[in-house]
């Protein structure tokens, strides 16, 4: 089980399998059938990526770092998955084939055992309430009135627990990770444990001896029940309540360009805090653009090239590793003697690249407020009177889309975001707005500024290729100084913690009447 | 003449007798005082330490008695009458100057140029 640190992200639509420890251990639910429908598909689709990227003209297309466009391969469907996929999910699915053989066992291993514990802790006080009736009816006490009212209690105990527990531990499992949940676990233990021993204390003291107070023995299960209860309160205080409280602020850095933000997290175990921070990720990070690093790594490969140092004493040098060391030192030497113009390239470069971003930008909002002013919503009267001509938001989009499709294309390629946005999206977007009332500002908005990774289509999230890279074990708790990595596929998110100050306060306090005044003057007497 | 706690206060001091005048039935000296440790010292125009809380004379009647005796504005009281006026409120100095009692008051008075002249009169800084 502990074999993997694949940590592979919650997917809604795939029937990929996931790791998932945390749905249902404790579950006793009888109605897994249609959530597992959901899962156990493993069809895999793929079709030629519907999406024409803005930028159509092959010239062009060397430059992009991801191809998009690759669609002359189309091969067959099967099944009736929704994921639509490109070149890079196929190089992914192999590895995931892989892995998801072993990943299933363990899925399907902890669902068994949770069914299992479930029917088990569920059926236990009914089975202590029936069998006395069906192994010595003829001795058994009859129950009179107050054994009969707990009869009634243990129904709605136990239809209290099972509503507890359906809210509790029956939703959709947000991620898979790559240990076991710990406190799921123990708890899981903890009820095995006290169940058994309860049939233990039931078998000897009351089947055994075949006792006829059945007043008592309905008690005995009425106390089971109760006692459920307060593991159930137990497992909320443990799973929910406990890492409510902050008490630690990461901070995560996103490596490639530097991106921070700081988060306040409870106690939490190193896979859940991970967890916890990718969840701020998709909603807080701007979407990672590879294509804004190509400058830093041209003026990178730039200095490298600069200097070349050469050997020439030959091979096979025995003093080779110090001989390497004066080497890159020599380098660094003479690469800052030497007189680098590059901060000054990079400087105009910048100041051109803004210009020519504003310059781009005003006419792509001039354009887009013009095409809006060429439809107009159409009032309930009008709709009545002339019925030619009229569109539905999304021919409307269409009708006024080719006028701003132009400065768009443009601004969003001055800016590399053209392969973040396809025509198809453009114009659901456009379509969105004029049916909203949106304005072109509000429209524009999403363009203008890179938002966040949830906005944009499916094959930026990459939410099933995170792993989590520790030196310390994931299941520990997070402490002050941990540091991990979650690495993706192009870049990785570095999260430090530190623990939030224990705060000592004291008080002051300060009489209402005791703000009094007096004015600075320099005063003049004439004597 | 800014003093250091502690250290007397060494400076170089006029004596000014005015004669108080009768004016109604009050006896008058024909000057404004402004200062004390009472007061704000740094609005003190006169002063060259903002920190100085002494007693400065801030106007002076023309063709009054402290015209007439030769006080100058700008001047800072040192003592009335030998009691002391460095360290002194404002209302505590206005008392003393006006006490009807005496009809004289006899002034220690210091101000800048006195210092100047004498330290130009020991040939302290070179004049060329």
């Amino acid at each position: 089980m502990d074999t993997e640190s694949t940590y592979s992200g919650y997917s809604y639509y795939s029937g990929r399998s996931r790791g998932s420890h945390r749905h249902g251990e404790r579950s006793r639910d009888r109605h897994k059938s249609r959530s597992k429908d959901s899962r156990s598909e493993k069809s895999v689709t793929i079709n030629t990526p519907p999406a024409e990227p803005l930028l159509g003209d092959s010239a062009v297309r060397g430059e992009q770092v991801q191809d998009d466009n690759w669609g002359e391969t189309t091969t067959a469907v099967t099944g009736t998955s929704e994921h639509s996929l490109s070149q890079e999910d196929i190089v992914r699915i192999t590895k995931d084939l892989e892995d998801s053989v072993g990943l299933d066992c363990r899925r399907y291993f902890t669902l068994t055992l949770a069914v299992i514990l479930g029917l088990l802790v569920f059926l236990t006080p009914l089975a202590f309430l029936v069998l006395p009736h069906l192994l010595w009816p003829e001795r058994l006490q009859s129950c009179g009135t107050a054994c009969e009212g707990l009869f009634i209690s243990v129904a709605f105990k136990l239809l209290i627990l099972l509503l507890a527990v359906w809210a509790l531990f029956f939703r959709p499992p947000r991620a898979g990770l790559p240990r076991v949940f710990v406190f799921r676990a123990l708890l899981a233990v903890l009820v095995l444990l006290f169940v058994i021993s309860y049939w233990l204390f039931y078998g000897v003291r009351i089947l055994d001896s075949q006792d006829e107070n059945y007043q008592g023995i309905v008690q005995y299960a009425v106390s089971l029940v109760d006692a459920l209860l307060f593991i159930h309160y137990l497992a909320i205080v443990l799973l929910e309540l406990r890492q409510l409280q902050p008490c630690f602020s990461v901070c995560v850095t996103r490596s490639t360009d530097g991106e921070t933000r700081h988060y306040n997290l409870g106690q939490l175990s190193i896979q859940r805090a991970a967890l916890a921070i990718l969840e701020h990720y998709y909603c807080d990070f701007s979407v990672h653009n590879p294509a804004l690093l190509s400058a830093s790594k041209s003026r990178a490969a730039k200095h490298l090239a600069g200097l070349k140092v050469y050997n020439v004493d030959g091979p096979g040098n025995n003093a080779a590793a110090g001989l390497a060391h004066s080497q890159s030192r020599a380098m660094i030497a003479a690469a800052a003697r030497r007189r680098d113009s590059s901060h000054n390239e990079l400087y105009y470069e910048e100041a051109e690249h803004e210009r020519r971003v504003r310059k781009r930008r005003a006419r792509l909002v001039v354009a887009v407020e013009e095409a809006f002013t060429h439809i107009k919503r159409m009032q309930e009267e009008e709709q009545k009177k002339a019925p030619g001509d009229v569109m539905d938001p999304r021919e409307a989009a269409q009708a006024i889309f080719p006028s701003m499709a132009r400065a768009l294309q443009k601004y969003l390629r001055t800016t590399k975001q053209q392969h973040c946005h396809s025509m198809e999206s453009i114009q659901q977007h456009l379509a969105f707005c004029i049916t909203n009332n949106m304005t072109p500002k509000a429209f524009l908005e999403s363009y203008l500024t890179p938002g966040p990774t949830l906005q944009y289509s499916r094959d930026h999230w990459l939410a099933r290729q995170w792993t989590l890279i520790s030196e310390a074990s994931v299941t520990s708790g997070l402490k002050d100084g941990t540091v991990f990595l979650l690495k993706c596929v192009d870049f990785s998110l570095v999260v430090t913690s530190k623990k939030i100050p224990y705060i000592q306060m004291s008080e002051e306090y300060i009489d209402p009447k005791s703000h009094k005044f007096v004015l600075r003057l320099q005063s003049e007497t004439s004597v | 003449m800014a003093f250091v706690p502690g250290q007397p206060v060494t400076a170089v001091v006029q004596r000014i007798e005015i004669q108080k005048l009768q004016q109604g039935e009050h006896l008058i000296l024909g000057f404004s005082i402004g200062g004390g440790i009472d007061q704000d010292p740094g609005q003190n125009p006169f002063s060259e330490d903002k920190t100085d809380k002494g007693i400065y004379v801030t106007r002076i009647t023309p063709g009054g008695p402290a015209d007439v005796a030769g006080l100058m504005m700008g001047d800072k009281i040192m003592q009335v009458n030998g009691w002391d006026m460095t360290m002194v409120t404002h209302d505590q100095a206005r008392k003393t100057l006006t006490k009807k009692k005496e009809d004289v008051v006899r002034l220690l008075v210091t101000r800048k140029s006195l210092e100047d002249a004498v330290k130009h009169s020991k040939g302290c800084y070179p004049r060329k």
